[in-house]
């Protein structure tokens, strides 16, 4: 580095922490050097993130959120607008990876334990960003104001109705009119941009936790209280690597493994046969035509299933709308809920690996069953499948205690 | 390589499990590439729906630029009235008085195939039989009870419904198939291609993109499959050193 160039750094690192951040969070920040393909889903999550918002501005810039217009708008951009239709396919498809995404990264935390002490309050801010996203995605999907769109939303958010006392009151204020309509449009619109960025506040928030409890790792050992000294530092973790170059150069091989398998999607089967972009949503929103068969898209289906798979009580579908939130408010209580004396599933005993064999088979069977109409036989399997979802957390605590262990390593295996 | 097996199960499952439920549909076999077929769809499109159904999200300019249509010919056969090339295909008919003669109102068909699948577009156009009971005459298998006239039907000529007795006394007669009572202008063969052009026309205006999307997607995986390369090689070079 040239004598000016470090003297230009030094004049912007006595007013900002510029080469201290770099160094904290980058190039000397130590990550277990056994980070496998699990560990790939993160940094896509911030890319996946980062496609949203910038083609989600681009969207904005030609897509009109009026009842009248919004559903033509869509097809303007699609047919007129230079590239619109890339950009549109770019956000539709990138809606869909951008839950498989953090799907797979969720699994990854429940293999290695990466939601036990000390990264409790990472995983929680996790939680609160997959919180963050259902809404976002719940909201942007009004907005091409298809027939899927519309009667999805009424669906949704008839949910606030069954709040007892105050429900119809509340669905009213969400909706801001009795039904979905031109207001809930706008206000939903207006929402949909506000929310990613929020996200992105909440993504800054998860990577300064992960930066300072460390990455967990897939021997779910902590390579902080192992020996100190590597290559590049005597204090750093043995089993430490610099973040950079070594995990920018593998996420990067990663990031490109990802863009292909969006492209292939984006560019020769952009509705993924019609569960990325419903077919009825080829037909602008009708209020008065319900149609014949209403199911959320693909990533909200597990909990849409458990919904209707909770019988009302007392004349309320109350009961199902707990059930379902609770579904996914029960991940924040989830570091409590394990009392392994091991942190990832190598080191965890057949008990916990066949729950989690159960857990995994539940999730996708409930999501098919969200798509499916309901009949008596899958109505019943997605009361036992609720079961079976809700067992692997309520029972963690007795399971994951009886089960036994193998012996953990000292140092992160290969 | 076993967790690749994995997530790419995950990832599929729902996609195997989506399968189309739709088998009682005949294959449209329509090419988009078939320019010739798609100016003879735009033709057909023109005179016999046209007057009911619109494209109201096609320009006149876009189409004619796509299939290969110069201008002259576009003016002259496929724009009536006093719409411009650059004009939305919209047509004139009002919703009141479509309400009075078909007791709805004609959909626009730009998303028809989108909608429902070209290989739905295809079976409707030759799925018409006779039915007394129905005000135009007419009923259709893959649509009962539609409100719309068979406008194809001197080309086509008639059909009737094959109907098998209902199982039990007093239940629904079943339809097991359609039989052509009365020849049309046009022999079945000559008609089914007719109706397979339209139904190529109204793939194509369904999603105009198709084609230049898949080309420009070979380059870029091409592109990506090469830019993995490098990356590959250059997470090897890096951690060598790694044990």
């Amino acid at each position: 580095m040239s004598a000016e160039k470090t003297e230009n750094l030094s004049w912007i690192d006595k007013r900002f922490p510029l080469s201290e951040t770099w160094r904290k969070h980058v190039s000397e920040y130590y990550a277990p050097k056994n980070l496998n393909f699990w560990s790939f889903f993160g940094s896509l999550a911030i890319l996946t993130l980062l496609v949203q918002i910038v083609t989600g501005v681009w969207l904005a810039m030609s897509y009109k959120p009026d009842a009248n217009l919004a559903f033509a708008s869509v097809e303007y951009i699609m047919r007129d607008v230079e590239w619109g239709w890339l950009i549109r396919y770019m956000h539709s498809t990138g809606a869909s990876m951008f839950f498989i995404v953090i799907y797979l990264h969720m699994f990854r935390g429940l293999l290695w334990g990466s939601y036990r002490k000390p990264r409790e309050l990472l995983w929680m801010i996790g939680v609160t960003i997959y919180l963050f996203m259902m809404a976002t995605a719940f909201f942007g999907y009004l907005l091409p104001w298809g027939q899927m769109s519309y009667w999805g939303a009424q669906v949704i958010v008839n949910l606030f109705a069954a709040v007892p006392v105050i429900g119809d009151d509340l669905s009213v204020w969400v909706r801001g009119d009795y039904v979905i309509s031109d207001a809930t449009l706008n206000r939903f619109f207006a929402l949909h941009f506000l929310l990613p960025f929020l996200l992105a506040g909440l993504v800054f928030l998860h990577v300064v936790a992960l930066h300072h409890v460390g990455s967990s790792n897939p021997d779910g050992i902590e390579i902080k209280e192992g020996p100190k000294g590597n290559r590049w530092s005597p204090t750093a973790p043995a089993d430490g690597i610099p973040f950079h170059p070594y995990y920018t150069v593998k996420d990067l091989m990663g990031a490109v493994v990802f863009m292909a398998i969006f492209s292939y999607i984006m560019f020769f089967n952009p509705t993924f046969n019609g569960l990325f972009l419903e077919s009825p949503n080829f037909q602008p929103a009708n209020p008065m035509l319900t149609p014949p068969h209403i199911a959320p898209v693909w990533y909200f289906t597990p909990f849409y299933a458990m919904l209707r798979a909770v019988p009302p009580m007392y004349g309320s579908q109350f009961p199902g709308v707990v059930v379902m939130f609770a579904a996914i408010l029960i991940l924040y209580v989830l570091p409590w809920l394990d009392r392994s004396p091991v942190k990832s599933i190598r080191y965890k005993g057949p008990i916990f690996k066949a729950a989690t064999a159960i857990f995994v088979v539940s999730f996708i069977a409930l999501a098919w069953l969200g798509m499916k109409p309901a009949t008596p036989t899958y109505t019943l399997l997605a009361r036992l499948f609720t079961l079976s979802y809700f067992a692997y957390f309520i029972l963690m605590p007795i399971y994951s205690s009886l089960d036994k262990t193998k012996p953990v390593p000292q140092r992160v295996t290969s | 390589m076993r967790k690749w097996i994995l997530a790419t199960l995950l990832f599929l499952t729902p996609a195997v499990l989506l399968a189309a439920e739709t088998a009682h549909l005949q294959h449209a076999n329509i090419d988009l590439r078939d320019q010739a077929s798609l100016q003879r769809g735009a033709k057909y499109f023109m005179n016999y729906c046209f007057g009911c159904h619109s494209l109201r999200y096609v320009r006149y300019n876009r189409l004619a630029k796509d299939l290969g249509i110069d201008e002259v010919t576009l003016r002259q056969n496929l724009i009536f009235g006093d719409a411009k090339p650059g004009d939305l295909i919209t047509n004139a008919m009002r919703e009141e008085d479509a309400l009075k003669w078909f007791g709805v109102v004609p959909p626009d068909l730009t998303l028809e195939t989108r909608l429902r699948s070209p290989d739905w577009v295809y079976t409707y156009l030759k799925s018409f039989y006779v039915d007394e009971k129905r005000p135009y005459g007419v009923n259709n298998l893959v649509f009962p009870l539609v409100g719309m006239p068979h406008v194809l039907g001197d080309l086509q000529g008639r059909q009737e419904a094959i109907v098998e007795p209902p199982a039990t006394p007093g239940a629904e007669p079943v339809i097991k198939g359609l039989r052509l009572v009365k020849a049309g202008e046009l022999s079945p063969k000559e008609y089914d291609a007719m109706v397979r052009d339209i139904t190529n026309f109204l793939t194509y205006v369904g999603e105009p993109i198709k084609l230049e999307r898949e080309r420009l997607g070979r380059y870029v995986l091409l592109f990506l499959g090469f830019l993995f390369i490098l990356t590959y090689l250059l997470k090897k070079e890096y951690w060598k050193d790694i044990h």
